[in-house]
């Protein structure tokens, strides 16, 4: 039996990999920490990340010349200039030491073979002779966006892998982990972020947990798409609608959505880009690769944002393959032979052949782009500090931290876990550590009280009209037919529409099943509102940002405007109010000046302010704000002590 | 599959465990369901469409849905399996579901794996035990391709818990380790990252708890959804251990 009210030094709500080694950190500091998950720990979404983890370790011939310096540049290119710049380098320097430290708590990365390997490198076979002294280093596999081969592996495997890792840490430390819980509101008092008010998915009892800093980790919001994601069952976005309901905290570039490539058709299952890295093709329905004409420079291996619109154009154009459930392209990965494919990509043979009963060595995967990932989420500064509660961060896919911008490049997601939980997680501790707990009983109790009436209410109300599940698929539909990988102004309105009916809807949705206990259908009309705000502020992000960049694409304005639209969206929910209110702000010191990204359109508007004049603004901005200057190494901590938020 | 698809769909019945122990007034009994067959449907689907359509108390566990989380093993006429990569078409049109022995449920088809992981994992502290302190600026530790593959091997273990729910001595007793357990033993005993030595190694492995309380029915390795090589791992055990005495001796 739970009581009503634990504390804690550090609560992390979401198991991830993120989550994790932000609690590590934390702990590892001293500090008590408790992980709060929907699964056991090592059921995280985090576990299906497949091909590769990005850092510039530079061992293998194909990396040769690589440094974080080359990584920030991909990146920020990756992010058609929309990422954090500051943000993206921290990130840079800090993966290879990631890398390291998994290495260190058991990863068994994939390692390099000194002599003759052999490799398919666009559409030739090739052997390189890798040098006797790097036998043994880490390798690298390439992926798309990347000027040098950069990820680092385990097989198909890397998520798995890490999260493993990463968890026996979180063990070895006695990190408390509550699993089958959620959290379903922020405490806090309109300054300071106390805890959260959580669910138990066991007994179905909701209870408070208090602490110093309270770290949302709960990764994508991909669920919204419906079953059009290769995400897992439990992103629903849940960190970030709590966020979003504090009616304080903004969430970033919630429009950026990324489209995956390759999800097997129709299942929607990811099968990784690293199979395109090792020397996969696509091909249309005339087995032809429409990639070399499309992007001659990086064919297979442009950006996700940049295939996954070649490939639905080519779907649109008719070139695609027809099957009963819609049409699909082909993933050709046979000429990488059978010992390849069940060693190196061991988990997408299982995944063919368990799925699409195939044997990927001898027949065509068909594949689709499907939604997969996150870039927007909860904006935090480069601490890792939510905008406008004290005391509450965000880290990993959850949070807009922004060094993805509006397109993340593969690898970068699983990079990103890590580091951001070591940066952010050393920041945690040190705000923890120089705080104390405010055990605001009288603001904790409502905030049960209120969560408890939410769940009579539903348990409560009669009478007839569609189910929770049938509101979630309607969402889904309106999603990928409407915010899906071409928009434009019509259908987003129409979207903008269709979504706030569906709120409406679901304001009034009657519960079949009324027992006692964890609920399943219960526990899912208490998130459905959540997801449904996360998708009206996605749909009407994507329809004031009147430019294309990265994933967000307008067929009716299919230019990147620099000269507008160089900024971040934040989007925040005034209580009681029917939609977010939208506001930018700049995306950031520029380092890397816009340009072209090296692959997709090289036509865009520029930017009239010069660089200087766009950073002296963004720095004036920043100590406006109370921030340090930027030149300190993680250049956002507040002047005053101890981290009271703007 | 296109024969299957221009004949009339199977009806499927469902004879699913049913019990909620939050609910006083639940008592342990079988529900009877029935649904159409899809081309391509796995259990995933099917228990869905149910819940969604026909009974939403109804308890399962799945996330990934892509056989990689190891949410959804439960016994499926009568056999240990993951639900998410089971399809039904390779079933017959009665389909009984039972949650995995073994564990505590937690209701219908639900049981708790995570309390019985983490236990596991403290018990036989299954981390690395480095030499070394992990020092940020160093250059990372060489390691031969081959060996990295071996530990790999071990690794993909999802600990879905379906050896265990298979396995004799595990249902008789609670702290027997199981392949799952032994699998992670084994996965660090071949790491040369740990430091642990083959008379540490005989305290945590080396008696009934451990890889002599197995009695060789082996059911773990039949049902394993990752196919890892469970004889090879109680024969490496073995032979580690009783190396170790004959060293002692």
């Amino acid at each position: 039996m739970t009581s009503q009210l634990i504390t804690t030094d550090v609560l992390v709500i979401g198991g991830g990999l993120a989550g994790e080694r932000c609690a590590i950190e934390a702990a590892a500091a001293g500090q008590d920490a408790m992980i709060l998950s929907l699964v056991p720990p090592r059921r995280s979404h985090s576990c299906a990340a497949q091909g590769g983890m990005q850092a510039a370790l530079g061992n293998c011939v194909k990396a040769e010349g690589d440094s974080p310096d080359v990584h920030f540049q991909d990146t920020v290119r990756g992010s058609d200039w929309g990422a954090d710049q500051e943000v993206a380098r921290i990130f840079a320097e800090e993966a290879p030491i990631a890398v390291r430290e998994l290495a260190h708590y058991g990863v068994p990365w994939t390692r390099v073979r000194g002599g003759k390997n052999k490799y398919f490198i666009k559409g030739e076979s090739v052997e390189i002779d890798e040098a006797l002294e790097n036998d043994g280093l880490i390798t690298h596999r390439d992926f798309g966006g990347t000027a040098k081969w950069r990820a680092c592996y385990a097989a198909a495997g890397t998520g798995h892998a890490a999260l493993y890792a990463v968890d026996s840490q979180v063990v070895r430390l006695g990190i408390t982990v509550r699993d089958r819980v959620e959290a379903v509101s922020l405490v806090h008092d309109g300054r300071r972020c106390i805890g959260v008010v959580a669910r138990c998915l066991r007994t179905g009892k909701h209870f408070c947990v208090l602490a110093k800093a309270t770290v949302i980790a709960t990764g994508g919001y991909g669920r919204i798409y419906g079953r059009y994601t290769t995400n897992a069952t439990i992103n629903y976005g849940t960190g970030a609608a709590l966020a979003l309901d504090t009616g304080i905290v903004p969430l970033g570039n919630m429009e950026a959505v990324q489209f995956h490539p390759t999800a097997l058709s129709p299942s929607g299952i990811l099968i990784t880009e690293g199979c395109r890295g090792d020397g996969g093709y696509l091909l249309d329905r005339n087995l032809h690769r429409f990639m070399v004409n499309a992007e001659p420079e990086k064919q297979e291996l442009a950006s996700r944002d940049v295939v996954s619109r070649h490939m639905e154009q080519c779907i649109k154009d008719g070139n695609g393959v027809d099957s009963p459930n819609g049409s699909h392209l082909w993933l050709d990965i046979r000429h990488l032979g059978e010992k390849h494919l069940t060693t190196k990509l061991l988990e997408v043979f299982d995944i063919c052949r368990d799925f699409a009963g195939i044997n990927p060595a001898h027949d065509l995967i068909p594949v689709r782009p499907t939604q997969h990932y996150s870039m927007g989420g909860v904006r935090v500064n480069k601490d890792g500090e939510a905008y406008g509660l004290a005391g509450l961060y965000a880290v990993g896919e959850a949070a807009c931290w922004d060094m993805h911008g509006f397109n993340r490049l593969g690898g970068n997601s699983l990079a990103e876990t890590l580091v951001a939980g070591r940066v952010v997680g050393a920041r945690v501790a040190e705000y923890a550590s120089l705080t104390t707990l405010h055990a605001n009983t009288e603001v904790a109790f409502a905030a049960l009280a209120a969560a408890e009436a939410r769940a009579t209410t539903l348990l409560q109300r009669e009478g007839t009209g569609r189910s929770v599940y049938e509101i979630r698929d309607a969402l889904g539909e309106v999603m990928i037919g409407k915010v899906g990988i071409f928009r434009n102004g019509d259908d987003l309105k129409s979207a903008v529409e269709d979504i706030r009916a569906l709120i409406d809807e679901c304001s009034n949705v009657v519960l079949r099943h009324k027992g006692p206990g964890a609920n399943p259908e219960l526990a899912f009309a208490l998130r459905l509102p959540g997801m449904l705000r996360l998708a009206l502020t996605v749909a009407m992000g994507a329809l004031a940002r009147t430019e294309s960049r990265g994933a967000h694409f307008r067929t009716d304005f299919p230019l990147r405007n620099d000269r507008e639209w160089l900024s971040r969206t934040l989007a925040r929910w005034q209580p009681d109010a029917g939609a977010p209110t939208l506001s930018y702000e700049p995306v950031g010191l520029l380092d890397l000046p816009p340009g072209h990204r090296g692959y997709g359109s090289d036509e865009r508007i520029e930017m009239q302010a010069t660089i200087g004049e766009y950073n002296d603004a963004v720095s004036a901005g920043q100590v406006g704000e109370g921030r340090l200057a930027t030149f300190e190494p993680f250049g956002s901590r507040l002047r005053q002590s101890q981290g009271e938020a703007r | 599959m296109s024969d299957k698809e221009t004949t009339a769909p199977r009806r499927l019945r469902f004879e699913i465990f049913r019990f909620n122990p939050e609910d006083p007034e639940s008592e342990p009994h079988i529900d009877f369901f029935e649904i159409n067959e899809r081309p391509y449907m796995t259990l995933y689907m099917a228990l869905n469409e149910i819940r969604e359509t026909q009974d939403s108390g109804l308890q399962f566990d799945f996330a990934c849905r892509s056989a990689i989380c190891g949410s959804c093993g439960m016994l499926v006429n009568g056999r240990p399996a993951l639900g998410c990569r089971t399809l039904t078409g390779d079933l017959p049109e009665t389909i009984r579901l039972h949650p995995l022995p073994a564990f505590k449920l937690i209701g219908d088809l639900s049981v708790d794996t995570g309390t019985w992981f983490r236990e596991m994992a403290e018990r036989t502290e299954a981390w690395i035990h480095e030499q070394q302190p992990f020092d940020k600026d160093a250059q990372e530790e060489r390691m031969s391709d081959d060996i990295a593959q071996a530990i790999y091997e071990g690794d993909r273990c999802i600990e879905c818990g379906c050896c265990v729910a298979s396995c004799g001595v595990a249902n008789l007793k609670p702290d027997f380790l199981a392949a799952a357990g032994l699998n992670r033993v084994a996965r660090f005993m071949m790491d040369p990252r740990d430091k642990r030595d083959d008379a540490d190694w005989f305290e945590v492995v080396a008696s009934e708890q451990g890889v002599f309380g197995c009695v060789g029915m082996m059911a773990c390795a039949d049902v394993c959804p990752k196919e890892l090589p469970l004889l090879e791992v109680y024969a490496y055990l073995r032979r580690r251990t009783l190396g170790t005495k004959f060293l002692a001796d």
